[in-house]
């Protein structure tokens, strides 16, 4: 079992929703990234997504769009994000990572490498923001071969058939984009995710995640109250942005907002 | 390249030539280019867009409406014009230039808006969005927006909005809101990725017309279909001209929606031999260029697998070329297939190169060029003194000067 099924069968038991931090590697450079990692998991994180930088992020709202420009502009690529998980993993063997980012960085470096370098380095899954499951097979099985997850998301737009199709592509779990548009888009509809939610899982046998748009920890706990895991990006890298100047800072402040969430999701279980 | 006119009349006269060509494939794959390469949100709207587009494709009264438009609106046929000094000075094959700098709006790009609206129309979408570089498909846009009443968004590079100001003055007027994007380099692959981002979140009402024949799937067949009556007057321009096609077709590519418009009808003509002219900037060795099919490689971009400018760790790289309009790190994926198959050959034309046909061709022929369309101006230059006068090249003249007066001018030190 893979470490990220392992880490959502020990939440099931306890009756927990996951708390899923996302960040941008290297962001603001990338000293900060791997002490900042285990301040989250000790905040309550129980998997992190690091976001890897592209320069073509179009996915992506402004929040995330600078972050990735911060890092790459300190030379971040996808080896320094690989190299960071290794380091992560030198303090914390239990914590399932997953990369999240675009195609195009990984098929410069070849899929093989890829799964073989992410799996030396102690990734356990990725999610390809570009990647839909028509394009994905080569990757999927390459990805399945080192015993690393593909993580697939799901929008208000997806027909029956897609989430049919995804769940069965999908490992690990599925990421529920709760609104039509980017990262750290408008508020979500909480009654909206419920429905779209049900729908998923009369179909997907996989945790399902939702994410885009949870800003605080009112919009967490009532998101936890149908999902799997509260999947938070663009209000982390927000408060990463404030503290760009004083970066030995960040660990602190984004851990305390990590607890905060931690609370409220608990809270509603 | 002996060609036998009365065989090439009467191939082109049978309703159907020998199907060589059927790409892309059900999946919008050209070879091992092209795709679907976006996020989940935009899936199922592009397969709506696909079907519809389909429907469409295949109803006369959607094509007799867009035949009228191409006729009335924007002035189809476009001439084709012998450029018999220019051809007679270089003393070799025969120059030919398709006219499409004589469309209303002054280049290709109209073909394309045309039927895009209409098919976003016919989709009861309300509002439309697009990209652009130079501005020509903003302006575009803008203006069948304003023709058919609906709300236009265009998106354009920061670097771009200041060097096309007249350009984006004209989308103001139109009715156009024109907003100018300040990620990543500031130029047409950001204003592609803002746009992107617009219609990933008002999907419902809104209809994103992209300006060349790439993008996911069904965009680049898409484009190309509307472009492609580029090459299909031509082709039969030239027959009657000429009694016989082309020796060779020269055009520009940047994304290269007005090259495959000329180009796709004379795929199965094996005889005539195909070149796309990438912008060569100060020069390949230099890397300041934006030739992604003669100095580039396979990656993904902009939702599908093309030739792309990019570094050692998959991050795509800066451009340059003098003109907006070439300066994308991608290049449509049928042209990568174009390239592998070794139908078409890619070259590059530098900077100053270009400049030159520019000014060139306005003494010579009264023409003003568009900077795109001087790089092929500036291959066939190159061109026409290896061929025998009694052989003919037919290159696209995608687009007229007047937007590049201040560039030109700055280049030679005026400001105006």
């Amino acid at each position: 079992m893979s470490r990220i099924a392992q880490r959502f069968e020990q939440l099931k038991a306890q009756g927990r929703t996951a708390l899923i931090p996302f960040v941008t590697a290297g962001d603001p450079g990338p000293a900060t990234t791997v002490p900042l990692m285990h301040a989250m998991v000790e905040a309550g994180a129980d998997i992190i997504e690091l976001g890897v930088p592209f320069s073509d992020p179009m996915a992506d709202g402004p929040v995330i769009q600078r972050a990735t420009e911060r890092a790459l502009a300190q030379g971040v690529r996808l080896a320094d994000v690989l190299e960071i998980v290794r380091a992560f993993r030198e303090r914390d063997n239990e914590t399932p990572v997953v990369l999240m980012g675009y195609l195009n960085p990984i098929e410069i470096m070849g899929y093989t490498a890829f799964a073989e370098r992410a799996n030396a380095a102690g990734v356990d899954g990725a999610l390809i923001v570009d990647l839909p499951p028509e394009e994905g097979h080569e990757l999927v099985t390459t990805l399945k071969a080192q015993g690393l997850d593909l993580v697939y998301l799901l929008a208000p737009t997806s027909t029956e058939d897609r989430i049919r199709r995804i769940g069965t592509v999908a490992s690990g779990f599925v990421y529920y984009v709760s609104v039509k548009g980017v990262t750290g888009a408008a508020n979500l509809d909480t009654a909206d995710v419920a429905e779209h939610l049900a729908r998923i899982r009369a179909t997907v046998d996989l945790p399902v995640g939702v994410g885009f748009g949870i800003r605080d920890a009112e919009t967490a706990a009532r998101v936890a109250e149908v999902a799997d895991a509260v999947i938070v990006g663009s209000a982390i890298v927000g408060r990463i942005e404030a503290l760009v100047e004083t970066p030995e800072r960040i660990p602190e402040t984004v851990g305390a907002f990590l607890a905060e969430l931690r609370a409220a999701i608990d809270s509603v279980r | 390249m002996a060609i036998n006119a009365d065989t090439r009349q009467a191939e082109h006269l049978e309703s159907g030539r020998a199907a060589a060509y059927d790409l892309p494939d059900a999946s919008g794959h050209f070879g091992p280019y092209g795709g679907l390469f976006v996020p989940e949100t935009l899936m199922h709207p592009l397969e709506e867009l696909r079907l519809a587009y389909e429907r469409c494709k295949a109803d006369p009264d959607f094509q007799a409406e867009m035949d009228a438009d191409l006729r009335d609106y924007v002035g189809r046929p476009s001439p084709l014009y012998h450029a018999e000094r220019w051809s007679r000075e270089l003393g070799g094959a025969q120059i030919y230039l398709k006219r499409e700098d004589l469309n209303h709006t002054g280049a290709h790009k109209v073909n394309n808006t045309i039927g895009q609206a209409l098919l976003a129309k016919r989709m009861g979408k309300t509002r439309i969005i697009a990209e652009t570089g130079a501005g020509q498909h903003g302006v575009a846009s803008a203006t069948v927006a304003a023709r058919l009443g609906l709300e236009c968004v265009v998106y354009m590079g920061e670097v771009d909005v200041a060097r096309q100001e007249a350009n984006v003055y004209r989308m103001r007027l139109l009715g156009a809101r024109v907003v100018p994007v300040t990620s990543g380099s500031r130029t047409l692959k950001d204003a592609l990725n803002e746009a992107m981002r617009d219609w990933v979140t008002n999907i419902d009402d809104t209809f994103y017309i992209i300006g060349t024949v790439a993008g996911p799937h069904p965009y680049p067949m898409m484009v190309r279909d509307f472009q492609t009556v580029i090459g299909r007057e031509a082709r039969a321009q030239m027959l009657e001209r000429t009694g016989r096609l082309p020796d060779a077709l020269v055009a520009c590519v940047g994304g290269g929606s007005n090259a495959i418009g000329l180009f796709h009808p004379f795929i199965a003509d094996t005889d005539v031999a195909i070149y796309g002219v990438e912008a060569g900037g100060a020069g390949i060795e230099t890397g300041h260029h934006a030739a992604p099919l003669c100095a580039g490689r396979p990656g993904v971009l902009h939702g599908n697998r093309t030739y792309l400018m990019e570094d050692d760790n998959g991050q795509i790289i800066e451009t340059h070329s003098i003109s907006a309009g070439l300066d994308y790190p991608g290049v449509g994926p049928e042209h990568a297939w174009l390239k592998d198959s070794g139908r078409a050959q890619y070259v590059s034309i530098t900077d100053d190169e270009a400049l030159a046909a520019f000014h060139h061709l306005t003494r010579t022929e009264g023409i003003i060029p568009a900077l795109e369309s001087s790089h092929a101006l500036a291959y066939a230059h190159k061109l026409a003194p290896t061929l025998r006068p009694d052989q003919s090249i037919l290159v696209n003249l995608s687009g007229r000067g007047d937007k590049d007066m201040h560039t030109v001018a700055r280049h030679d030190g005026l400001v105006l």
